[in-house]
């Protein structure tokens, strides 16, 4: 991994165990470059949410080192805190309060002047679509728009460094379209985000890198599409109609790359030895073979590939890791 | 700390389910007992003729109990919604924190002593302090309100579920009803009296109950100040221990 000059977020063999021995993070290395935003994929219980909880200062490392913003995350907690701005993956807020009296309440705790905090309110309030709704209690709102406010909440100081955990999860997709844009008009201000995620099609879309986790351990680093390349051969996936000419299906595919599992049980699948150029004569040899076929697809490798190729599982649908 | 302080005391206005029993159980636990065991005031060596003027004082001593469940579940409640994490997230010092959540359960507590204050009044209870005690059971009322508030603070930091700390309210119950809360310890005999005497919440309520039936007395006056000392450094210093423990250093 090279560092990034004066990284926005550098972290260097950090280790989380709780008692019991469990180690979330076991000796995590990376650096995040200022503007840049850092997608950090894994499964449920993987240690991202337990990484975050460290770079906001929630929790304490067990031994190695954090920097954020200059500042060393265990001995300048309050220097850290006024640089950064999160949203985890609750939306932390009081449903007896409105969106400005959480706005007045979240400026008056950093230390906002009044009419600063009122200014940048209204602008948030707009820009994430709540002014109409700024002067109801939060309990009346909707899922997504208590995303939208949790995200202001942690955008009103002007944070150099955000933190977004799991910022989507349960948001119907115009909800999840619309924070899509939002984060990526944050960057584009400047602002570094750290954003952990267990959607690829997300990582994929927002982050200029991920870093895979899992058990602990980043176990692959780099931009999406570096990531992908890296993996590089497209599946094949057949169908075959008569689930009876599945081994002889595979037998003949077994010519054209090595046996894959996609997670499919009526499918036979291969890694294509030689790319997509090959389907006409897979397409021939079948036909030659008299297997009738019912489906055919090609798969693009994704980040899901990339994660089954460095841990042998699948990232989607993993369940609890 | 006073923006803690007003979102606290604004978390416990806007709920009525939470406002009505802090408010007016007490008040209408007082109207039961008044009005049931106004016979006691014939037995001899009771202090007054007003069952009322007697028995008032245990409204707001109920009144400051209540503020322990009712801080303890408000902050168990933002534990558990994450309200708590985002003010662990702003470089607000535990300090502040631990300050404004006491002087918004304090201002809840002049509330309360406020409403017992207008319903003794309203109902003929005799306030011997005048104006003066007025003030001094408002000031004595946010005091022990804060003093239990810390306890239900440093509950709700230990337990961290609304429902274990609504579970300590009879424990502290039964201590009030084992103490002088509804006869002078004069009148109490044998093991109730022993408890009585020893159960910090006699002297609690005897301090207020004094500023009613005869203004200033030094003595319980001085046996309340202690207990509301007593809660402020026995549950206050929890919560500060639990309160540093939750929150990161820095």
């Amino acid at each position: 991994m090279s560092t990034p000059p004066d990284p926005a977020i550098r972290v260097e063999g950090l280790v989380r165990e709780f008692p019991g021995g469990l180690r979330a993070v076991d000796g995590i290395d990376l650096a995040v470059s200022k503007g840049e935003i850092y997608g950090f994929l894994g499964p449920n219980g993987a240690g991202k949410s337990t990484t975050v909880a460290i770079l906001t200062t929630l929790l304490p490392p067990t031994a190695g080192r954090a920097v954020v913003v200059g500042h060393d995350v265990t001995a300048e907690g309050a220097q850290v805190r006024r640089k950064i701005g999160a949203s985890l993956q609750q939306s932390a807020l009081d449903p007896y309060l409105t969106a400005w009296e959480h706005i007045r309440l979240q400026g008056a705790l950093h230390g906002l002047p009044r009419p600063h905090t009122q200014r940048r309110g209204e602008e948030l309030l707009h820009r994430l679509g709540l002014s109409e709704a700024a002067s109801r209690k939060v309990r009346t709102y909707s899922g997504g728009m208590q995303r939208r406010l949790d995200l202001a909440l942690a955008l009103l100081h002007e944070p150099q460094v955000l933190f977004l955990d799991e910022p989507t999860t349960g948001l119907d997709v115009q909800s999840r379209t619309g924070l899509w844009e939002e984060i990526k008009a944050l960057a584009q201000r400047g602002v570094t985000v750290f954003l952990t995620t267990q959607y690829l099609e997300e990582a994929d879309l927002l982050a200029d890198r991920v870093g895979i986790i899992d058990r602990g351990r980043i176990v692959a680093e780099g931009p999406p599409s570096r990531l992908k390349a890296e993996i590089g051969r497209p599946a094949l996936e057949a169908i075959p109609a008569d689930p009876a000419s599945a081994a002889g299906l595979a037998k003949l595919l077994e010519r054209f790359g090595e046996p894959l599992s996609l997670g499919t049980t009526d499918g036979v699948s291969i890694r294509l030895q030689g790319g997509t150029g090959e389907l006409a004569e897979i397409v021939r040899a079948i036909d030659a073979a008299g297997i009738a076929v019912a489906d055919l697809r090609i798969h693009a490798p994704t980040l899901d590939d990339v994660f089954l190729a460095k841990t042998g599982r699948r990232l989607e649908g993993g369940g609890e890791g | 700390m006073l923006t803690i302080a007003l979102r606290a005391f604004l978390k416990t206005v806007r709920q009525p389910f939470q406002l009505f029993p802090l408010i007016f159980f007490p008040a209408i636990l007082l109207a039961i007992n008044a009005s049931g065991l106004t016979a006691a005031t014939e037995l001899r060596g009771f202090p007054t003729h007003s069952y009322l003027t007697f028995a008032i004082a245990v409204a707001y001593v109920q009144g400051a109990l209540f503020a322990l469940v009712n801080a303890g579940t408000n902050l168990a409640e933002d534990i558990e919604s994450g309200f708590f994490t985002r003010l662990a997230l702003t470089p607000l010092s535990r300090a502040a924190l631990l300050g404004g959540l006491l002087i918004g359960i304090a201002a809840v507590g002049v509330l309360q002593s406020l409403v017992y204050l207008l319903i003794g009044a309203v109902a003929g209870a005799h306030l011997h302090g005048g104006l003066p005690g007025a003030f001094l059971l408002l000031g004595l009322g946010a005091f022990a309100s804060a003093g239990f508030g810390a306890g239900g603070i440093a509950a709700a930091l230990l337990l961290r579920s609304g429902e274990a700390v609504q579970g300590l309210f009879p424990l502290f119950f039964v201590l009030l009803i084992l103490s002088s809360a509804n006869l002078p310890r004069n009148l109490l005999h044998g093991w109730f009296h022993t408890v009585a005497t020893y159960n910090p919440f006699s002297y609690l309520i005897e301090g207020f109950r004094a500023v009613y039936l005869s203004g200033f007395p030094a003595g319980p006056l001085l046996g309340a100040v202690a207990v509301i000392a007593g809660t402020w450094l026995l549950f206050g210093s929890a919560a500060v221990a639990l309160l540093w423990r939750s929150l990161r250093p820095g």
